[in-house]
């Protein structure tokens, strides 16, 4: 008899709607991905019981873990379904959405908090133009590869679910934003308006809302050094809060 | 006067065309299916080419243009690629004032590596993500531009329609927003389509799962001329799997990576023996013929199956780390194995499409009002698209068409204010229509199965080999799926977070594009960069050195040809086992 992967989902209707857990087998095939096996139920959307149900929603799109779309919690833990190969995983395979995020469908939660973050931080280069100015400034090796650990953040959310500080009851920006902050401040042109950036992560929700839990640098599916870019930042705006103090 | 422009599509092409209309101090919406950050844009991996000649190699402007050209196999017209070659350097020094971790020398500058088809080192990179990195800091601008109240965002919206006033001129859209499916509609003054790829009507391929080509083919349906759709670039390497074939970047070549199989039992390095000019560095078309030639025709491929070896095994590892880490993640991710111990298995995929909307050289569309810019348009690739190429072309095409669309509103009589609300009703009404329509379908068929079928039938029969009678049987299988389109089943699920529904929308017009794609081929009795018809070997200027446009029909396609713009570079054979003819600038 061919091999069935059993795979327990956790269901809603939308957001008002109370939650179910609905059972699916899937046929097993080689590197078999969670992302493939959805799309398998997508094909067949009919429960382990062989009743005709509607097929799961969930969010994805590149498939190669670079857009951060197909982030959901699987066995317990945050991560991108694309990436999760089912001959890893413990059976039968648990999926969920994340629970930091509004829900809206199945598996599909709206993120869109974590783009507003990026905004509140100013995560951009203050340039003067798109007119041509010939090159940036030159950059050495090193700050570039320091530099590109930090720009490969997706905005998966893998770091809000982790963090115990990101909930309901606390508007903390979470470590993504913190990270592209210090992204941002240390290219030498993002240095220049440096300090519009830390008052932002001195306002509401901002780095004094992190508990130093690290669960953040652990889920990081792309291994960035969050906490690194935390602590960083926790020096620099403790000096620039003496500075503006003492400026005043 | 502000105008209002609108924006379909949040990759390079769109973001960057919402960067010019609000520097220049216009107000612009911008609709993207998913959030801008997660475009497929982000699948780029080896880089953006510019003439920079940091390596002192002598490139210049004119030998990308001419590598360009020549790669495409004479079938873009000329003068807008010029531009395009011309304003590159400038292109990669705007993204690098943007913070773009573009990978340096060790004195400081922009690094380079070389792409296939080209002598010289122009591609600039960030390790081998740099389509994420370029997308990023083309995000953050147009964030900054949201915080000074010049750009809206629409993100999980999907374009369904143009709006079009009586004399035909595009005034608006229509879309629905992927929550809630309601629709509505936004009346604009001109818009700008910026909506990629369509790797979906291939099933599976190097594409994400929002490249379905819909958008563009709606359009197409609306009256937008299709042109050159035959064109499909089929890359030489990529990991299969279930879901998608995984690229892997042509810069692991360009970086030392050898191509091999093994024949009578030793390793095989084809390329570098066919093709000893340009060894594994031959363009793509080139390379996935060769290895299609090897698996299929000669039989040799990797376990008797259709994979060839992709080794970097013999260099040092810390440059394969510094350089091509997020690509040899995936391998390991995705298959398991280590590339920097044991040669990766790869096979062709289909990759990107050369063809596209007709644009004028301003990038606006047949439709007054309605421009395209980036992989959704045809215009700068010709037969056969460059490595490196395809990122300068999204950009670029982004600072044409945005202040092109501002100087074509501001030229307006009448603004979309001053139209009568009646046309944005009907065309609210028409969709809500479509909307409830699909809703009823309750037939047998699954959206999902009959996309699969649709799939397998273009893998197999319309890509790097291709036959007259197989595609003419697949246009015939393409007729049969949209019969059976109509006993679709969609559920009994509700409307909010629903997915089937608009999956189902997308998949008619992908049909139709199908069918585009399909008898495109069939018409074109040549072989010319990615297309490749075994009884028609050669490339025959007299008779095809022309564009192919398609024009919607009740009764399926309509063709015409319009002759190729060839104003600097007279064509000449295009081979790969010698180096290139030199040509030379007429000053």
């Amino acid at each position: 008899m061919p091999k069935e992967i059993t795979f327990r989902i956790k269901r809603s209707d939308n957001p008002q709607a109370a939650s179910y857990w609905e059972e699916f087998k899937v046929p097993y095939f080689a590197k078999m991905n969670v992302v493939a096996a959805l799309m398998e139920i997508q094909k067949n959307p009919v429960n382990a019981k062989g009743e005709e149900t509607t097929p799961v929603a969930w969010d994805c799109n590149c498939l190669e873990e670079v857009c951060g779309a197909c982030t959901m919690i699987i066995n317990g833990t945050a991560r991108q379904a694309c990436s999760a190969l089912v001959d890893n995983l413990e059976q039968p395979v648990r999926l969920a959405p994340l629970t930091k995020f509004p829900l809206i469908r199945d598996l599909v939660v709206d993120r869109r908090v974590m783009f507003a973050n990026l905004r509140k931080v100013r995560a951009w280069i203050d340039i003067d133009g798109t007119h041509d100015m010939g090159p940036g400034p030159k950059i050495s090796q090193k700050v570039q590869e320091a530099a590109y650990e930090l720009s490969k953040c997706m905005t998966c959310g893998c770091c809000m679910e982790a963090c115990p500080n990101v909930n309901s009851k606390s508007k903390f920006i979470g470590p993504a934003a913190i990270a592209q902050v210090d992204l941002v401040n240390s290219h030498p042109t993002g240095s220049l308006q440096k300090e519009a950036r830390l008052e932002a992560l001195m306002s509401e929700g901002g780095i004094a809302d992190c508990g130093n839990a690290q669960n953040c640098v652990k889920a990081c599916p792309k291994n960035i050094p969050l906490t690194r870019s935390i602590a960083k930042l926790n020096r620099e705006t403790s000096t620039y809060a003496v500075k503006r103090w003492l400026g005043r | 006067m502000a105008s209002k422009v609108i924006v379909v599509g949040g990759g390079l092409a769109g973001l960057m065309s919402a960067i010019k209309i609000a520097e220049s101090g216009h107000k612009v919406d911008l609709f993207s299916l998913v959030p801008c950050k997660r475009s497929h844009s982000v699948c780029a991996q080896g880089g953006i080419n510019a003439a920079v000649n940091t390596k002192g190699e002598g490139d210049s402007t004119w030998e990308h243009f001419d590598d360009t050209i020549y790669g495409g196999d004479f079938l873009a017209n000329q003068p807008p690629v010029k531009n395009m070659i011309e304003a590159a350097p400038g292109i990669i020094y705007l993204m690098d004032r943007m913070g773009v971790t573009f990978n340096r020398t060790p004195e400081g500058f922009i690094d380079v590596r070389r792409l296939g088809g080209a002598k010289f080192s122009r591609t600039v990179f960030a390790g081998a993500t740099t389509g994420q990195q370029l997308i990023y800091a083309l995000d953050e601008q147009v964030r900054r531009y949201e915080d000074a109240g010049l750009v809206r965002r629409y993100e999980e919206w999907e374009f369904l329609s143009i709006v079009q006033d009586d004399e035909g001129r595009c005034r608006g859209i229509v879309v629905q927003d992927l929550k809630s499916l309601e629709v509505q509609v936004f009346p604009a003054d001109a818009v700008i389509m910026a909506t990629g790829g369509l790797g979906m009507i291939f099933g599976r391929s190097t594409n994400s799962t929002i490249n379905t080509g819909s958008a563009a083919a709606t359009l197409y349906q609306q009256g937008a001329i299709f042109a050159n759709g035959e064109f499909i670039q089929i890359h030489p390497s990529a990991i299969p799997g279930r879901d998608k074939l995984r690229l892997m970047s042509e810069s692991i070549r360009g970086d030392g990576g050898r191509v091999w199989v093994y024949k009578d039992g030793k390793p095989w390095y084809f390329l570098e023996e066919w093709y000893p000019a340009y060894g594994n560095m031959v363009p793509r078309d080139i390379a996935t013929r060769a290895i299609f030639k090897v698996c299929v025709d000669m039989k040799l491929g990797v376990d008797g199956e259709n994979k060839v070896y992709l080794d970097i095994s013999h260099l040092d590892p810390k440059e394969i780390n510094r350089k091509l880490a997020g690509v040899v993640d995936i391998y390991e991710k995705f298959v398991g194995d280590d590339p920097r111990q044991v040669p990766m298995q790869t096979f062709p995929a289909v990759h990107y499409s050369m063809g596209g909307l007709w644009v004028d050289y301003d990038q606006m569309t047949n439709i007054p009002g309605l421009f395209a810019a980036g992989e959704c348009e045809y215009q700068y690739h010709g037969a056969n698209r460059l490595g490196g190429n395809s990122l300068v072309a999204a950009i670029y095409a982004g600072t044409i068409a945005g202040p092109k669309a501002i100087e074509y509103a501001l030229g307006l009589s009448k603004s979309s204010a001053d139209l009568p609300p009646t046309l944005y009703q009907a065309a609210k009404t028409r969709e809500d229509e479509r909307t409830a329509a699909i809703f009823k379908m309750q037939g047998q068929e699954n959206p999902y199965k009959l996309h699969q079928e649709l799939g397998e039938w273009m893998l197999e029969n319309v890509t790097v080999v291709r036959y007259n009678d197989r595609l003419q049987a697949t246009d015939e299988k393409i007729q049969e799926l949209m019969e059976r389109y109509h006993q679709i089943g969609v559920g009994a699920g509700a409307a909010w977070g629903n997915q089937i529904v608009p999956f189902t929308r997308r998949l008619l017009p992908m049909l139709h594009l199908a069918r585009v794609i399909t008898l495109g081929a069939l018409h074109r009795n040549e072989s010319r960069g990615a297309h490749y018809k075994p009884d028609f070997p050669e490339r025959d200027d007299e008779n095809w050195l022309k564009t192919t446009k398609a024009e919607f029909a009740a009764d399926g396609p309509h063709f015409s040809y319009e002759p190729v713009d060839i104003a600097y570079i007279k064509p000449r054979q295009r081979r790969y086992d010698v180096a290139k003819e030199v040509t030379m600038a007429n000053a």
